[in-house]
């Protein structure tokens, strides 16, 4: 509690003690000795005064800056109501529970603000450079590109870099929810706001604070909260017709009722205070921000970064979910995966490898080099006496004298070769020497670890279309997706295809469907933006692919995108109880106090009391496990 | 030009949806956000007539809720 809270419990109270002593003078009959009205008028205002002076002096000052329609205005009107038809200790009573409900209002908000904070605590207070042979401590913002910084064990990385010296784990739980530490060595890239272990690191810095990762995120998150979602938006227009509707509903319940049906003033005075407590939509203006921004924090938590509550909403709704492949599903390594001699050839693996190795040993293509990390041994490159690229065939070597195809099926069927023909997920590479067909060798891109269980858990909380987008083969994109377990796929595309079939799904979706695209962010950044929802992969995708993406997973694990689902349906759902809980109570309580079935008491717990349950709700939202 | 600010005291809900309404209102303000959650406002507005928007600002800031201060 801070220093403003206290002093509001001191005062809360006192006056509770002094309005019980009076309580029960009253209910003794020691009040009524008294004999006279006015006596008992100003004994009531004591406490009324002392729980609510702030009330009556912000609300006169409010009405001299033209804002009427506000909380302190309404509880001004409706204890100055209870006074003028009598009911003193009910005008003491509502004041105090207001005051009550405020306070535990604001003590509530408070927490849940500080727990985000803490969730968020990842921004470091200094960085450590070494000048003339001793440390010193500066802000982050003061460091430039290319210092070298010393992190201490334990200490927070201050900003991106790449390591000197030293060898450490680092924690990286703060912005990926990793609990396995990961290892940084000499070469080795680390990203700030991650938690250094037990080694101290030189590091060089490559970003200025301002760009560096944690100052990103940090932006991100704070940024999150001014994209609004519809039922944000819904809420601020709804609470600005609300109050005037309810005070205009007041007064005619005031006035209209006595003169039509003549009679007391006082009862029906009485039963357009209640409205008037009403009034206020604090406890939706207040619970529905709070359960976004909880939900937010709790992606966060796991590692993954929600651009605003618009695309936490937007998630919830998502029915179709297109991924990109490589480096989304798959790791974007190429690896040689199949070795096949030829029998009849009597060419071992090893040798059929090795043939393949020095064939390629001058290419620097992708392939070429999986083939030769896969063989390990070095090449000693003078065995090859000539080689020769066949465009969009594959090459032609002399290897030992030997006279060496290796390539495609086109390149096969060009020299005449028969072969046998692979229909595996990867990209072949057919091998012949001195004419024979001597064996294939498969290279396949490797499928993520973790990318078939994000699909089922995907299908699990209700995703119904899981497609993959690639330039691949259509084999081995087919090969991947059957694997994997997609709906559909799309393959041999070329880079502005996918924005084309991006589109063409958008257009089969319904009003309330929502369709996102996975993709690491090189080249896609005009499909991340074209879809519904855009997920970008935060560590290895570029910068550009982060800026445009409205969710960011910051350690490539495609399995969060499922977690994430089911934290922004748990929002949705609390922030759709509170708004159906307070408003059905308000409703309830208007319509009985205009019957005049409910009393103060009840229409103090519709305002405040459903504020506070409302808040203590919505901060549900930031535990999600 | 965007600038954020650190706001102190601001205990309502309702008044933060308020003072962003009024604030985008003043002219020359581009865009702005009043979070009630982070404490915070942004204003987005040209960039030379700045300093007397944030006067602007911080006036009808105070027609809402006096008791919110703005840390410039």
């Amino acid at each position: 509690m801070n220093k403003k809270q206290k002093k509001m419990l001191l005062r809360i109270i006192l006056t509770f003690i002094l309005f019980m002593v009076l309580l029960v003078l009253e209910h003794t009959g020691v009040l009524e000795k008294l004999q006279s009205p006015v006596l008992l008028f100003f004994i009531y205002l004591i406490p009324y005064l002392m729980i609510g002076y702030d009330i009556i002096y912000k609300a006169a000052r409010n009405i001299s800056h033209g804002q009427v329609f506000d909380e302190n205005f309404l509880m001004m009107i409706a204890t100055f109501g209870a006074f003028g038809v009598k009911e003193y200790s009910e005008a003491v009573a509502v004041m105090l529970f207001y005051q009550v409900g405020e306070l535990f209002q604001s003590y509530a908000v408070g927490k849940s603000r500080q727990s985000i904070s803490d969730m968020m605590n990842i921004c470091p207070e200094y960085a450590n450079v070494e000048e003339d042979g001793s440390l010193i401590q500066v802000d982050p913002d003061d460091v430039e590109v290319g210092t070298v910084i010393v992190i201490k064990p334990g200490e927070r990385i201050p900003l991106d870099g790449v390591v000197v010296e030293g060898e450490s784990m680092i924690d990286t739980a703060a912005l990926t929810g990793e609990s396995v530490p990961r290892k940084a060595k000499p070469g080795d890239e680390i990203i700030s706001g991650c938690v250094n272990g037990s080694g101290t690191l030189k590091v060089k810095t490559t970003k200025v604070f301002d760009d560096s990762t944690v100052a990103k995120i940090l932006e991100l998150v704070e940024n999150a909260n001014s994209k609004k979602a519809k039922v944000e938006n819904f809420i601020t227009r709804f609470a600005k017709y609300y109050t005037p509707v309810v005070t205009i509903g007041a007064v005619v319940l005031a006035i209209l009722p006595p003169l039509i049906l003549g009679g007391g003033w006082g009862e029906w005075i009485q039963r357009a205070c209640i409205f008037l407590v009403i009034s206020c939509p604090c406890a939706l203006v207040i619970s529905v921000p709070l359960g976004f921004f909880g939900g937010i924090g709790a992606a966060s938590k796991i590692g993954v970064l929600v651009k605003g509550s618009n695309y936490l909403e937007a998630v919830a709704e998502m029915n179709t979910i297109v991924f990109d492949k490589t480096g989304t599903l798959t790791k974007g390594e190429f690896k040689v995966t199949e070795v096949l001699p030829e029998k009849e050839s009597g060419i071992s693996g090893e040798e059929l490898l090795e043939l393949a190795a020095y064939g390629e040993g001058y290419s620097n293509h992708p392939i070429a080099n999986s083939i030769r990390e896969a063989y390990e041994k070095p090449l000693s490159m003078e065995r090859v006496t000539k080689a020769e690229e066949v465009a969009g065939h594959g090459i032609h070597a002399l290897i030992d004298g030997k006279e060496v195809y290796l390539g495609n099926a086109k390149l096969m069927m060009a020299e005449k070769i028969s072969y046998t023909e692979n229909r595996s997920m990867g990209t072949v590479v057919y091998v012949a020497c001195e004419g024979k067909f001597a064996g294939t060798i498969v290279i396949s891109d490797t499928i993520k670890e973790g990318a078939k269980e994000a699909i089922s858990d995907m299908k699990r909380v209700g995703v119904k279309k899981c497609v993959m987008l690639t330039g691949d083969r259509k084999e081995a994109a087919e090969a991947v997706a059957a694997e994997l377990g997609l709906d559909e796929v799309q393959a041999e595309l070329l880079p502005g295809d996918k924005v084309t079939q991006v589109e063409s799904l958008l257009k089969n979706q319904g009003e309330k469907e929502k369709l996102a695209f996975v993709g690491d962010g090189i080249n896609d950044a005009p499909v991340l933006t074209r879809a519904d929802i855009g997920i970008a992969m935060g560590s290895m995708g570029s910068d550009a692919a982060i800026e445009a993406a409205d969710v960011v997973l910051m350690d490539d694990d495609v399995r969060k995108i499922a977690a994430v689902v089911r934290i922004s349906r748990k929002t949705l759902k609390i922030v759709k109880e509170n708004i159906v809980f307070a408003l059905g109570i308000k409703a309830l309580v208007l319509i009985l106090g205009a019957f005049g079935l409910a009393n103060m008491w009840e229409a103090v717990f519709a305002d405040v009391g459903v504020s506070v349950i409302a808040i203590l709700n919505s901060m549900r939202t930031l535990k999600d496990k | 030009m965007k600038k954020k600010f650190k706001l102190e005291d601001l205990d309502c809900a309702n008044c933060a949806a308020k003072m962003e309404e009024a604030i985008k209102k003043i002219p020359g303000v581009n865009d702005a956000s009043v979070s009630f959650m982070t404490q915070k406002m942004m204003v987005d507005a040209e960039d030379d007539k700045f300093d007397a928007i944030m006067e602007e600002v911080a006036k009808v800031c105070a027609k809402v809720e006096p008791d919110c201060k703005i840390l410039m």
